[in-house]
C-alpha cells in the first residue's frame, strides 16, 4: 500500500510541475507587463534593450539651433529623416554594438546583374554597417558567378539560390516574394535587421547604423521635391497599389527599404499578395513592387525615413547643395542590354 | 492489478496533458494575431492632410532632432490628427502619477480639471495620486474611460525626501499595479497645469522633456551633480540636455527600469552621506545621458510661466502654477 501512495504522489507531482513549467516557459507573452496584445508587440518590435553607454565626449546640441536649416529632418509623425548632420554616428554605433545587432542585407543578381556584385560587394565592405555584423544574402540564379570578396571580421556571405523569370518586371516583382519566403525560414533566426537592396548601385559614403529601425524607406531621388499629384503612385482604383491625388506623404523609391525582420516580413509578405491579386486581375502597377512599397508605406508609416543621400544617381542628378554626402549610388548601365538578357 | 491500472492511467492523463500543452503552444503561434503592430499603421486614411515639405526654410526654430534621431517635440513637427489616427485604434490606456504630500494636495483640483480638459483627450487614462491624506484628495469628475486611483503613503519632514522617494514609491507601484493597467505611464509634477492639449505626440519608449530654465545655456551651467563622490556626478564634458525632474515616462517597462535604477543611485548616495544637488532630478539627468530617451519633449511641454515665453516655443502645453514656495515647503 505505501508504495502505491508514494507512485500516485511522484505521477501527480511531476504533472503539476510541468503544468507550471510549460504554462511559464512556453508561454512568455502572459509575463509582458501592460496588455496583453500591445505588451508582446511592444516587447517583440523594442530592439532597445538597457543598454548603459560609457562616457563620450562630444559637442553639445543645442535646442535653439536646428541641425539642418534647409531640409526637414522629422516627418508629421515624428519619424526621424536622416540626412548627413542629423546624428551622431559614435552614440549610435555604440547603441547599436551594446545590442550586438546583426544585419541582414539582401541583393539580388539575377542573371546578367551578377556583373554588379563584385562592385557592390567591395563598396558594401568599405562603407556598409563598418563594425557591425553584417550577413550578406545574394540571392542569384548563377550561384557559380557569385564573386569571392574578401570580407572583413563579423562578416559573412550567403548564396541563395533562386529561379528566374523571363521579363524584368517580374525579376523585380518576385523579390518580395523571396524575401518573405526567406524571411521567414531563415532571416528571422540569423539577423536583427534585414536591408533589401538593388545590386546595380554602390555604396559610396557611409551607411551605417543610423538607417536602423522598425521600419525604413527612403525617398526617390527623383521626387523629393515633387507634390504629391506628381508622384508616380499607380493612380488606377483597380490595382491594390492605387492611391489617389490626395493622398500620399513621400514617394519611396523600391530600391532601398529595411527595418526589423518581424517588419520587413510582414511589409514583403503584403506587398507579394497585392501584386498576386493584382495579377489575377489582370493589372501591373505602373512601377511593379515600388508601387506596392509606397501603398504599404503609405498605410504602415515608416519609423524612419531615409533622405536621397542613400538613393542617388549622379548622372542623371549632378551633386546639388542639399545633398551632404552621396553615400548609395547608380551605377551607369544600359538598360535596354541588361534587362533582358 | 487495481493499482497498476491508476497508476498506467494517471501516467497516461500525464502524458496528455503535457502533450496538449505543448501542442497549445505552437497552435497559438500559428493562430492569425490580429496584427496591428508598434504605433504606426494608418489602415484607412480618412483624414485629409496636407503633404508634408521636404524642403524647408524655418528661420527660428527648435531642433527638432537630437543626435541619437530622437524626435524633439514641439508645435509643427507633428500633425495632431494623423498621430490621433494612428494611435487611438490601438486602444491604448495611459498612468499618471503625480504626488501630492502635505499641502501638494491643494493643486490636485486644478491639475485635475485642466487634465480633463487637456491631457489625452479620448483615450483610456489612469490617474495614480499618490498622498499621505487621501481625504483631502478632492472629487473631480472625470470623462469616460479615465479613472482615478488615491494611493496612501507615508509623508516626511522634509520636502527632499518627498521628492526623492517618488523613484522608489512608481518603481513599486509599477510592480504591483501599474504594469497590468497601463501601457504608457508619465510621472507629473502636481503643482502645474495643462494648458494646451497634450496628445499621443509625447508617446515613446523613454521620454525626457527638457528644462525650460537651461534650453539655452551651454552644457557648463547645467545644474547637474558635480561631486565625484555621487552616483549622480556628471562631468564638464558630458551632457545633451538638463531634463526636468517634473516629467518623464515612456512605456510602463522602461519606466519601471529607468525609476529603479535612480532609486538605486538615490539609496548609493544616501549610505555615502550625500544628497544630489537637485535630488532625484540630478539622478534622473544622470540616467539620460548613459541611457538616452527615445523620444524628447520640447520646454511647451514643461514651461514655468514666470520665464517670458520666447517666439521659438509656440504652444505652451504644461507650466507652473505660480506659488510661493516658501509657505509650500514648510
Amino acid at each position: 500500500k505505501p508504495k502505491c501512495y508514494s507512485l500516485l504522489a511522484i505521477i501527480l507531482l511531476t504533472m503539476l510541475i510541468l503544468v507550471f513549467f510549460s504554462s511559464g516557459l512556453l508561454s512568455p507573452r502572459s509575463q509582458t507587463p501592460g496588455s496583453p496584445e500591445v505588451g508582446a508587440r511592444v516587447k517583440e518590435l523594442d530592439h532597445l534593450q538597457v543598454v548603459t553607454l560609457s562616457r563620450m565626449v562630444y559637442p553639445q546640441p543645442k535646442v535653439l539651433t536646428p541641425c539642418r536649416k534647409d531640409v526637414l529632418v522629422v516627418t508629421p509623425w515624428l519619424a526621424p529623416i536622416i540626412w548627413e548632420g542629423t546624428f551622431n554616428i559614435g552614440i549610435l554605433n555604440e547603441q547599436f554594438r551594446l545590442q550586438n545587432a546583426t544585419i541582414g542585407l539582401t541583393v539580388f543578381a539575377i542573371k546578367k546583374y551578377v556583373v554588379f556584385l563584385k562592385l557592390f560587394l567591395e563598396t558594401a565592405e568599405k562603407h556598409f554597417m563598418v563594425g557591425h555584423r553584417v550577413t550578406y544574402y545574394v540571392f542569384t540564379d548563377r550561384p557559380a558567378d557569385v564573386p569571392r570578396v574578401a570580407l572583413g571580421a563579423g562578416r559573412r556571405l550567403v548564396v541563395l539560390t533562386v529561379g528566374t523569370y523571363a521579363r524584368w518586371q517580374d525579376v523585380s516583382m518576385r523579390r518580395m516574394q523571396a524575401i518573405s519566403d526567406f524571411s521567414e525560414r531563415r532571416f528571422r533566426h540569423e539577423v536583427d535587421y534585414l536591408v533589401c537592396a538593388d545590386v546595380d548601385m554602390q555604396f559610396d559614403d557611409h551607411v551605417g547604423v543610423e538607417i536602423l529601425s522598425p521600419l525604413f524607406g527612403t525617398l526617390h531621388p527623383g521626387f523629393y521635391g515633387s507634390s504629391r499629384e506628381a508622384f508616380t503612385y499607380e493612380r488606377r482604383p483597380r490595382s491594390q497599389a492605387y492611391i489617389s491625388r490626395d493622398e500620399g506623404d513621400f514617394y519611396y523609391m523600391g530600391a532601398f527599404f529595411g527595418g526589423s525582420v518581424q517588419e520587413v516580413t510582414r511589409l514583403s509578405k503584403a506587398c507579394h499578395q497585392a501584386m498576386m491579386v493584382d495579377q489575377a486581375n489582370g493589372i501591373e502597377a505602373v512601377w511593379h513592387d515600388e508601387s506596392h512599397l509606397n501603398k504599404y508605406l503609405l498605410y504602415h508609416k515608416p519609423t524612419k525615413v531615409l533622405s536621397p543621400e542613400y538613393m542617388w544617381d549622379k548622372q542623371l542628378l549632378g551633386w546639388p547643395a542639399v545633398m551632404k554626402k552621396l553615400r548609395y549610388v547608380a551605377v551607369p548601365k544600359n538598360h535596354q542590354e541588361i534587362r533582358n538578357r | 492489478m487495481h493499482r497498476r491500472r491508476l497508476a498506467l492511467g494517471l501516467g497516461f492523463c500525464l502524458l496528455v496533458g503535457t502533450s496538449l500543452s505543448v501542442l497549445w503552444v505552437y497552435i497559438e503561434n500559428w493562430l492569425p494575431v490580429s496584427y496591428v503592430p508598434y504605433y504606426l499603421p494608418c489602415p484607412e486614411i480618412l483624414t485629409q492632410y496636407p503633404q508634408p515639405k521636404l524642403l524647408e526654410h524655418r528661420p527660428t526654430e527648435l531642433l527638432t532632432l537630437t543626435p541619437w534621431l530622437a524626435p524633439i517635440v514641439s508645435e509643427g513637427t507633428f500633425n495632431p490628427e494623423l498621430l490621433q489616427h494612428i494611435y487611438q485604434p490601438l486602444n491604448l490606456t495611459i498612468g499618471v502619477t503625480v504626488f501630492a504630500v502635505g499641502k501638494y494636495t491643494h493643486f490636485v483640483q486644478l491639475f485635475l480639471e485642466s487634465a480633463e480638459e487637456f491631457f489625452m483627450r479620448g483615450y483610456r487614462v489612469c490617474f495614480y495620486i499618490f498622498t499621505d491624506d487621501p481625504t483631502a484628495i478632492p472629487r473631480v469628475p472625470l470623462g469616460p474611460g479615465r479613472h482615478l486611483s488615491v494611493i496612501p503613503i507615508q509623508g516626511h519632514s522634509h520636502w527632499e525626501e518627498i521628492s526623492m522617494r517618488r523613484m522608489e514609491t512608481i518603481s513599486q507601484h509599477i510592480a504591483r499595479r501599474a504594469h497590468r493597467e497601463v501601457d504608457y505611464l508619465f510621472c507629473l509634477d502636481v503643482d502645474m497645469v495643462f494648458r494646451n492639449p497634450w496628445g499621443p505626440e509625447t508617446l515613446g519608449d523613454l521620454v525626457a522633456a527638457i528644462h525650460p530654465g537651461y534650453y539655452a545655456v551651454p552644457r557648463l551651467q547645467f545644474p547637474y551633480e558635480r561631486r565625484h563622490v555621487s552616483a549622480a556626478f556628471v562631468a564638464d564634458s558630458e551632457g545633451d540636455f538638463y531634463y526636468g525632474g517634473a516629467v518623464f515616462g515612456g512605456q510602463v517597462a522602461k519606466v519601471y527600469e529607468f525609476t529603479r535604477a535612480c532609486h538605486m543611485a538615490i539609496l548609493a548616495d544616501k549610505a555615502n552621506g550625500i544628497m544630489a544637488a537637485w535630488q532625484e532630478e540630478s539622478h534622473l539627468n544622470r540616467r539620460f545621458i548613459s541611457h538616452k530617451p527615445s523620444k524628447v519633449l520640447s520646454p511647451e511641454y514643461l514651461w514655468d510661466d514666470r520665464k517670458p515665453q520666447p517666439p521659438s516655443l509656440k504652444l505652451i502645453r504644461f507650466s507652473t502654477l505660480d506659488k510661493d514656495t516658501s509657505w509650500l515647503k514648510s
